[in-house]
């Protein structure tokens, strides 16, 4: 992907971004200005509301994003995307204006204040006549801090599918490719420095008395986002889709996405959605179509630990989504991404190693090298107890990186997904699961409560049904891992090879 | 303008006035009438709670007992503020708005007052103060920062004048200045006060300051008023122990610098 193709991303991104870091801090300060006025008259107070701003402030802020979502889904609105990023920012830029806020109030002059009582000014005239314009520049250099702050973890929010810079970073840092990842910084890091020099021009005009100096910020908050809003903003029916955090992910709700549009619909990607979230984000309507896997659903969703036969495992899971979530699971694609474990073929023959059974023999001389995910996981529970498996060491590692480990010998065994792409690149060895351990993982497509209901959005995805083998998946994997290709280019090469076969 | 030459301003009372704080200090029964056109001095040490009798008759500070009059009026019959729109209220810390030029500062108090002016007016006002208090108009729009400390505290007095109060209460008003303007801006204020008739009760530690310009000195002493006499009356012995301690101070330095000359 080029550099072009990178920038050709951003405008959309940006002016949500912009959208949602304004807003949040137009939420802060509506609420920090007014708490900073009552905190500097009442000390007490003032200590326990910047306690509790600081508190806040040593949550990282992904946790604070992933926190709202639950408590949003308890109060049943909308879970995902705008309002929890816009809470969990707003929060996070609460403690740099309420504490300048005081700062800059109790850094008056007492004589000014008793001047000011001593003339007979009201509380309101005290405030907006002599409190207010002296603790601005101070308040002024806190509003400055919480926009940089929050246009940097806006592009978390990525993570609960509000769109921002943050898609190209971690689509990028995904798919290893360093031009997205790149962009994205440059485009987050350009806006805060922007937004902090206009800011300081504002204080700068309140300084010297040229208040018109206010407009020019104010303005560029307005007509950016909107001038690229209107460029772009057509009504017709939107379908959301999600999408997890990886290439698989990301190409699989392009083909969606292609085929939905061809059949007319406006197409909105969700994408780097948390496993624990995006199933019930769907049940929400948050997102209208994902794929997910029969093996995730079955331990995760429905937290069973039997493994039947994969037709039965499918089977068990349609009627369990359409009963307790109103979700429609059309069918599955035709190929697995189970869990596996993975061998340098040179390795798997020097050490005589071709199932589970042979590995548990070796394995205390071995480096399990594992993704975090993966060792949390009930399946890999189930495979160390089903086959005794001990392991010298275990390393836990980034996904993206755990092939480079194996290939540097930082690892001698990896957990692996079935249809990666790396696995044929690399000359892996896919060990056998003799025992049948380890549950099947058919990538099923799922359709939401209110989409569900739209027959002409069920046909359009109905041939996708037993249609992707794994061959394919594979390469279209490889071309977004190995190739860096978008995954836009892997989807439109794997939509064409399944209209190929019959 | 209200101020003529044969009107004077408001007398005031104070009957068993209260105040007390809970890390001591403050007034205790304290009972003083000044007659209206009076120059009245409150002499004492630190901490002996003249600021607090001061500052009890614009409610500043709210006492726990007692009542206090101008005019025959009970303060705290109005709202606060409105009671401080009618009193002139000078400090030694000044207390301009550092943010808005010397005119602005002196018509703060019509603009809070929303008064019904046209904007000429207002300038005119501002003119008259600036002349009253011996400022050059050009001052007007000046920031205060520009300013020295005595011109700073002209603009004090020509703000506290603003809407022409008959009363000016005034605390350790020449307190924060060096010698020479402290006796200039001294001389000019008593001068004021005979021209406008006034009536003015300022706090001040200082009894040299006090004998000088007021016509009655009451010195404080822990919360109570020990002596209440004319300034001839102090240096003729009267108001007893406390009083004449803090009398001999500038007496014993006028002798000292007499015998130098001798």
């Amino acid at each position: 992907m080029s550099w072009a193709d990178a920038f050709d991303r951003v405008p959309p991104l940006l002016a949500s971004h912009i959208v949602l870091a304004a807003a949040a801090m137009l939420l802060g300060a509506v609420i920090a200005l007014p708490l900073g006025v009552f905190a500097a008259r009442h000390p007490r107070f003032g200590r326990v509301a910047l306690g509790f701003a600081s508190i806040i402030q040593t949550i990282p802020s992904l946790a604070l994003l992933a926190l709202f979502y639950p408590l949003l889904l308890a109060l049943s609105v909308q879970a995902l995307g705008f309002l929890p990023s816009l809470l969990a920012l707003a929060l996070y830029a609460l403690l740099p204006i309420l504490r300048n806020t005081v700062i800059g109030l109790n850094g008056i002059d007492p004589a000014v204040i008793e001047a000011a009582d001593g003339i007979g000014m009201t509380r309101w005239q005290k405030l907006y006549i002599v409190e207010a314009p002296l603790a601005l520049t101070a308040v002024m250099g806190g509003v400055r801090t919480a926009a940089v702050w929050t246009i940097g973890a806006a592009t978390l929010s990525t993570t609960v599918g509000q769109p921002s810079l943050g898609d190209i970073i971690f689509s990028g840092l995904q798919t290893q490719n360093w031009v997205l990842v790149l962009t994205g910084c440059f485009a987050a890091a350009g806006l805060a420095l922007v937004v902090d020099g206009m800011l300081a021009v504002a204080t700068n005009g309140i300084t010297t008395r040229r208040r018109w100096l206010w407009a020019i910020p104010l303005a560029a908050a307005i007509i950016v986002p909107a001038a690229i809003v209107a460029s772009r903003s057509k009504a017709t029916t939107t379908v959301t889709i999600g999408a997890k955090n990886f290439a698989e992910q990301f190409i699989l709700a392009r083909v969606i996405g292609q085929r939905l549009e061809a059949a007319g619909y406006t197409v909105r990607y969700k994408e780097n959605l948390g496993s624990a979230v995006v199933f019930s984000a769907l049940g929400a309507d948050d997102i209208d179509v994902y794929i997910d896997y029969a093996g995730t659903l079955w331990a995760n969703e429905m937290k069973r630990s039997d493994v039947p036969s994969r037709p039965a495992m499918n089977a068990a899971i349609a009627a369990w989504t359409q009963s307790t979530h109103r979700v429609a699971t059309l069918g599955a694609l035709g190929f697995e991404n189970a869990y596996a474990l993975a061998m340098r073929g040179d390795l798997a023959k020097a050490k005589g190693v071709a199932s589970l059974d042979d590995l548990a023999r070796v394995a205390p001389s071995l480096t399990l090298g594992g993704d975090l995910e993966f060792l949390d996981r009930p399946e890999w529970a189930s495979i160390r107890k089903g086959y005794g498996l001990s392991f010298g060491k275990t390393r836990a590692f980034s996904p993206t990186f755990m092939y480079e480990a194996l290939k540097s010998g930082d690892a001698d065994v990896i957990s692996a997904f079935s249809s990666d792409g790396r696995i044929a690149a690399d000359g892996l060895v896919v060990l056998s699961d003799p025992k049948g351990v380890i549950p099947g993982y058919d990538a099923l497509l799922l359709i939401g409560p209110k989409a569900s209901g739209d027959a002409r959005l069920v046909a359009a995805l109905r041939p996708l049904i037993g249609a992707v083998r794994v061959e394919d998946m594979r390469r279209a994997n490889l071309m977004v891992d190995g190739q860096k290709l978008s995954p836009e280019a892997a989807a439109k090469w794997l939509d064409s090879a399944i209209s190929k076969r019959p | 303008m209200s101020e003529g030459k044969t009107n004077h301003g408001p007398a005031v009372a104070l009957d068993a006035v209260t105040k007390r704080y809970a890390g001591g200090g403050g007034i205790a029964d304290v009972t003083l009438f000044v007659d209206g056109g009076a120059f009245v001095a409150l002499v004492g040490a630190s901490g002996s709670g003249k600021s607090t009798l001061l500052k009890s008759i614009n409610r500043l500070v709210v006492p726990d007992s007692g009542r206090i009059l101008v005019d025959a009026t009970d303060v705290s019959d109005s709202e606060s503020h409105s009671l401080r729109r009618r009193i002139g209220y000078v400090i030694q810390g000044v207390g301009l708005f550092p943010h808005v030029s010397v005119a602005a500062n002196i018509a703060m108090p019509l603009r809070i007052a929303a008064l019904r002016q046209a904007q000429g007016d207002r300038e005119q006002r501002v003119a008259e103060l600036l002349d009253l208090v011996d400022l050059p108009q050009d001052f007007a729009d000046r920031l205060p920062e520009t300013l020295s400390g005595g011109q700073r505290q002209r603009v004090g007095f020509a703000r506290a004048l603003a809407r022409a109060p008959g009363l000016m209460l005034m605390d350790e008003p020449f307190g924060a200045l060096d010698p020479v303007t402290r006796d200039a801006l001294g001389r000019s204020y008593r001068a004021l006060h005979d021209r406008l008739g006034l009536t003015s009760i300022m706090v001040t530690h200082d009894m040299a300051e006090a004998l000088l310009l007021a016509d009655r000195v009451v010195v404080i002493d822990a919360g109570r008023i020990v002596a209440d006499e004319t300034p001839v009356a102090l240096l003729g012995g009267a108001g007893g122990a406390a009083a004449q301690v803090l009398v001999a101070i500038p007496r014993d330095q006028a002798a000292r610098l007499a015998g130098l000359r001798t």
